[in-house]
């Protein structure tokens, strides 16, 4: 009921016509233009095709088109309305040469300028056709930058975001989707790993490996039998950005050198193995989500639970308590 | 050009250190007349033994144990120029060799004896192939090292480039893993697809230039740079042109 007022009062709002004012004719400041309704219509010309331009890219985003289709969309409509405002500029416009020095301000002449401005139109005849296109650019515009937003995630369901495919008992692989066994783990080296008979795509899959001396562990509380022979196991994607976590630093001698890490390269997180994946260095904001292993009767690598925490990088409410895991 | 490019931006990145200078090397007074093992055991009890012990067994904060070091990493560090160091805080960099050569032998072949180290490896650059080389430094390398060799910065370390270094020593590199850099063995990296490697680095030398216009090939940073001197350029362009007014009769 009060949106059908809200919408009578819009339609009439939009719809009343102006009334002619009868205001003591000024003498002007600025001179009155011819009127020029080829380069009016070129205007409405230019910004109704940035309008389509905009739409174009919100089609093409939804059918997830090429990224440069979709920068090619969005370029052309600012282009136009660019074009659209140049044309105005230059012929729509009234123009002056000033021939002496730009004068001092004064308060006085700052109410002239808004009659300034407001003369300068008077080479526009259809100001509504001028008014609707370039309302209808704003509008398409507005609506192509704010599309992408959409993009931002499942706002009311985020169970999807911690959907990975490791279970208690799914065993590790290599690349090349043989196990993986413990006595093939050395220190100072890293391994990449995925989960056997599961999808390699998911976000939560691949994971880093290292080995450390069992007696420098210190993880949190909780997880004190998640690292069998100091074979601890991470997610591979950085909580950050999502990048692949790729480079390992491995100090050749401690005391002297930086500390072991696990870096990505896309910023330089850097998460410290020995204390669970804490960030040590960097933009990431919360800890390498840890997968707890465990050594299976022919020294293959298993899952011996989830991950530690949620996979890939932060997103608003990845603080908050996890949905009820199935 | 590129030597300039690669220095500007290293500085702006990261102010190196004013590195301590490595103390002197000392001679033994008579070293015509040692056999080889004795001049190694004399140079190492005067040059290396202050920070990683008389019998190489590693000394705490100073300098890691030798023993299983082997000729391997000895080579490699003595041939690179990473050994002596002036500090042991500081970050072994590519420098000139201190050792004359026999003396470089002599204390490679001491080290050897210290423990049971692995040897100084065998390499033959022409068996590699340069496209699986590519593609086993993109996976394995790439990262610190950057895509054509060039070195870079990582966390608190300056990634050395890759020009420099011989194909026994980017060999040695990669089975000892120097300061920071991890140790590849080989179920990691087989000794073929370290010969590809080895193919690849020397092949990154000097690259292909695809677009014309290496740019240091230090990657997106100078490339970036370029790209926007030119958009720079075109919108102060358009600007003139939008700015400059319509003349009337």
């Amino acid at each position: 009921m009060r949106l059908r007022g809200w919408m009578i009062a819009l339609l009439v709002l939009l719809g009343r016509r102006r009334r002619p004012r009868h205001d003591e004719p000024e003498e002007r400041i600025v001179a009155a233009g011819p009127p020029s309704p080829r380069a009016e219509l070129a205007v409405a010309a230019l910004l109704v095709l940035a309008a389509l331009a905009a739409a174009l890219f919100v089609v093409l985003y939804a059918i997830e088109a090429s990224t440069q289709a979709l920068g090619g969309a969005l370029a052309g409509a600012l282009g136009l309305v660019a074009a659209a405002l140049i044309v105005a500029g230059k012929h729509l416009v009234v123009e002056e040469e000033l021939p002496a020095a730009y004068p001092e301000p004064h308060p006085e002449d700052q109410a002239a300028v808004g009659r300034i401005v407001g003369e300068s139109g008077s080479r526009i005849t259809r100001k509504r056709l001028l008014g609707a296109a370039a309302g209808t650019a704003g509008c398409a515009l507005g609506a192509a930058l704010v599309t992408p937003a959409l993009s931002l995630g499942p706002v009311f369901d985020p169970s999807s975001l911690y959907r990975a495919p490791w279970r208690r008992g799914r065993r590790l692989v290599d690349t090349a989707g043989e196990p993986l066994l413990a006595d093939g783990i050395a220190t100072e080296t890293f391994y990449t790993a995925f989960p056997e008979g599961a999808s390699r795509d998911e976000l939560g899959a691949p994971l880093v490996l290292v080995r450390v001396d069992p007696s420098e562990l210190r993880l949190p509380p909780g997880r004190e039998d998640w690292a069998p022979e100091g074979i601890l196991a991470f997610s591979k994607i950085c909580t950050h950005a999502g990048c692949a976590v790729s480079l390992y630093r491995t100090p050749k001698f401690e005391p002297v050198q930086p500390r072991p890490a696990l870096v990505c390269p896309c910023h330089y997180s850097a998460f410290e193995p020995v204390t669970g994946g804490q960030v040590i260095f960097g933009p990431a904001g919360r800890p390498l989500p840890q997968l707890p292993l465990m050594i299976g009767a022919g020294r293959e690598l298993v899952a011996a639970g989830r991950y530690s925490g949620a996979v890939g990088p932060s997103w608003s409410g990845v603080r908050k308590p996890p949905p009820e895991r199935r | 050009m590129r030597a300039l490019l690669a220095a500007v931006l290293l500085l702006l990145v990261v102010a190196p250190p004013a590195a301590a200078d490595p103390p002197p090397i000392v001679r033994p007074a008579n070293a015509g007349g040692l056999s080889p093992r004795e001049l190694g055991a004399q140079l190492f009890a005067g040059n290396c033994a202050r920070c990683h012990g008389s019998n190489g067994e590693g000394m705490a904060g100073m300098g890691p144990p030798l023993q299983d070091a082997g000729a391997l990493a000895a080579d490699f560090y003595l041939r690179t120029g990473y050994m002596p160091l002036g500090e042991p805080q500081e970050q072994p960099e590519r420098s000139r060799v201190r050792f004359r050569e026999p003396e470089v032998r002599a204390l490679v072949d001491y080290v050897a004896t210290l423990g049971d180290g692995p040897p100084v490896p065998d390499v033959d650059p022409e068996a590699g192939s340069v496209s699986q080389g590519l593609e086993q430094f993109t996976e394995h390398c790439a990262g610190c090292h950057q895509v054509v060799a060039e070195g870079g910065v990582v966390t608190s370390v300056r990634v050395p480039p890759l020009d420099r270094a011989t194909p026994v020593q980017i060999a040695e590199a990669v089975r000892t893993g120097p300061y920071v850099m991890p140790k590849f063995s080989e179920s990691d990296i087989s000794d073929e697809e370290l010969a590809s490697i080895i193919a690849y680095v020397r092949y990154a030398k000097a690259p292909d230039d695809a677009g014309g216009w290496g740019i240091g090939h230090l990657g997106p940073f100078p490339e970036g740079m370029v790209t926007w001197l030119i958009a720079a350029v075109l919108l102060v362009a358009v600007c003139v042109v939008i700015g400059k007014r319509v003349s009337r009769p």
